[in-house]
């Protein structure tokens, strides 16, 4: 691990960010994104579609980097460590900052080879199998699947599938998990299995989630950003922050009339 | 009364003309697909029945003499059945590595669009050259741009079986060399394919836990890919047993036995291409005999190949 980042979790503010634009090529999809984000605690980005939470959230662990036409400018602090500073390399940055992705995307492998794949990267030098159960037990997902873990990860349930992402996530043991609408694709019940799930992680981990579903935002969030998208004259939809609050100050009394009409349901 | 007939009508009537169309096109759709499995059928059982005599006659030991003697009316094929199995052995043991190289390569993002198209392009073209034109070009520039190297072998390497032998021009390794650039497009082309086909979401999930671009592919893509690579792979390798004139052109055509890869020798579709136009009698019983054995050495191929696709094929 590198020292920066090593040194870096010993703070509570763990990300702040200082007027990010995110583009791609010419295109600015998102402004000025001043935030911080606070350690054991779940963030919720909400907003309409197309407002960049979820671009916004893929600069936490530097996977925009992935996409050839993205540029940012602006402040990203990991910890007090710049995370787009040169000497940082970005796939340190993920082994700290783990994902858990819209669409459940098991490796087409088997279960345990699906949560030994992260630790095995890293050299994991103790018990696979203790790992591996211990993962799949804070994902609520051991009593599902601990007869089966030789079988593929792919062949689970939907919302099984998620939680194996989950497990996968937590077991490199990160600092921080980053959801992008972690329970888009899930029925009811698993969603909410996922969000009981999410108050017990947080007591390990700081989570930053992503959602369309509001009721889900203010059940199960502990801070809440609200972001809206604006066209400019040639009709480039950009995205910002408007309100940036703990959840129920967000939900109950917005400062914002805009945060109010999304919340009330009178728009997106 | 008059309305409740109305309403009992159904509300789009179809004519007879568009029904009989339907069950036309279902008719002379299954007659087209039921005609080339019949053409297959009928090859095999044509090869099958003209090569009865041989059969009777030198029974399985055909696969295992190597004396092909037309005065004496004596045929054996292990010559070419070896000469056919090591050119390809050869051929793949260039063309996989670096076709599946390419194919990485052309599937990744290194290079941006507007230059990966055309060079795609051209290796497909590779696969659009006459393989006659592969033959002269192996005449006039493979095989005196190998003979170097190959007497630099033997000179040096000649102590291991494979190299013992002076290179004589034309030869078995010419022959696998031609093929490997025969079937590099083949095997490029299907694994790009089923490379790319790897989804998005399962690549950002392993550069999500901090995999490198080569562990995200090593670990990653190439096992999700794996089936369609092997299948490519196969295809490939029932092209190389086939393939003819190339080989025909630069392989020498002895029919002699022998482990250096630097000699000469022949396949049987070599020995197919070279001796049937004045063959007669016992001898074109005993080609027929050779054709078959291939017929069965791409068939045992493809259905390797099929049974290895579903064993490893991986539900995405």
């Amino acid at each position: 691990m590198a020292p920066e980042l090593q040194n870096a979790r010993k703070t509570d503010t763990v990300f702040r960010t200082e007027n990010l634009n995110i583009y791609y090529g010419d295109f600015l999809a998102v402004r000025d994104i001043t935030i911080e984000i606070h350690k054991n605690k779940i963030t919720a980005f909400i907003g309409p579609s197309g407002c960049g939470k979820s671009t916004v959230l893929r600069c936490f662990n530097r996977l925009n980097d992935l996409i050839q036409s993205f540029h940012m400018d602006g402040k990203l602090f990991y910890r007090d460590q710049d995370l787009y500073a040169a000497e940082i390399d970005p796939v340190e940055v993920r082994r700290q900052i783990g994902m858990v992705f819209q669409k459940p995307n098991p490796f087409p492998k088997s279960i345990y080879d699906n949560i030994a794949f992260g630790p095995r990267l890293l050299g994991y030098k103790g018990d696979m199998d203790e790992l591996v159960e211990r993962s799949l037990k804070q994902a609520a997902l051991w009593d599902d699947v601990k007869d089966k873990l030789k079988e593929m990860g792919t062949d689970l349930s939907g919302g099984q599938q998620q939680r194996l992402c989950i497990a996968r996530a937590i077991a490199v043991q990160p600092d921080v998990i980053l959801m992008d609408e972690p329970c888009s694709s899930l029925d009811p019940i698993s969603t909410l299995k996922v969000e009981d799930l999410l108050q017990e992680l947080k007591e390990k981990y700081t989570i930053l989630i992503v959602t369309h579903n509001m009721q889900q935002a203010s059940r199960a969030s502990d801070r809440t950003a609200f972001f809206n998208v604006e066209a400019n004259a040639k009709g480039q939809r950009t995205g910002y922050i408007v309100e940036y609050d703990r959840t129920e100050v967000i939900f109950q009394s917005p400062q914002e009339q805009a945060t109010q009409a999304y919340v009330s349901g009178r728009f997106g | 009364m008059a309305t409740s007939t109305s309403r009992t009508a159904m509300p789009t009537q179809r004519s007879n003309s568009s029904r009989l169309l339907d069950k036309g096109f279902v008719w002379v759709t299954g007659a087209f697909a039921i005609g080339v499995g019949l053409v297959l059928l009928a090859i095999a059982y044509r090869v099958g029945t003209d090569s009865l005599p041989a059969i009777q006659r030198f029974g399985l030991g055909f696969l295992a003499t190597t004396r092909w003697s037309v005065n004496d009316e004596v045929f054996g094929a292990l010559t070419q059945i070896y000469g056919t199995l090591v050119t390809s052995f050869i051929a793949l043991l260039i063309a996989v590595p670096i076709g599946i190289g390419v194919a990485l390569f052309l599937s990744e993002d290194y290079l941006p669009p507007r230059i990966k198209q055309p060079i795609v392009f051209l290796i497909e073209l590779l696969a659009a050259i006459p393989s006659v034109v592969y033959g002269l070009w192996g005449i006039f520039v493979l095989i005196p741009l190998l003979r170097p190297f190959g007497i630099w072998l033997n000179a040096n390497f000649g102590w291991i079986p494979i190299f013992s032998t002076a290179p004589a021009g034309p030869g078995i390794y010419a022959a696998g060399i031609i093929l490997s650039i025969m079937i590099l497009p083949i095997i490029a082309a299907i694994s790009r394919d089923a490379l790319v086909a790897v989804p998005t979401e399962i690549r950002q999930a392993a550069y999500g836990l901090g995999a490198t671009r080569w562990e995200t592919i090593f670990q990653i893509i190439l096992p999700a890919a794996f089936s369609g690579i092997v299948g490519g792979i196969m295809l490939a390798l029932g092209r190389a047993m086939g393939e003819t004139m190339a080989v025909t052109m630069v392989i020498g055509n002895s029919n002699s036995i022998d482990l250096s890869i630097l000699s000469q020798g022949s396949t049987v579709s070599s020995l197919l291409a070279n001796q049937f136009a004045e063959a007669g009698g016992l001898q074109v019983s005993s080609l027929m005999y050779a054709a078959l054995i291939l017929f069965g050495l791409t068939l045992v191929v493809n259905v390797l190949a099929e049974l290895i696709v579903r064993r490893f094929s991986l539900k995405l």
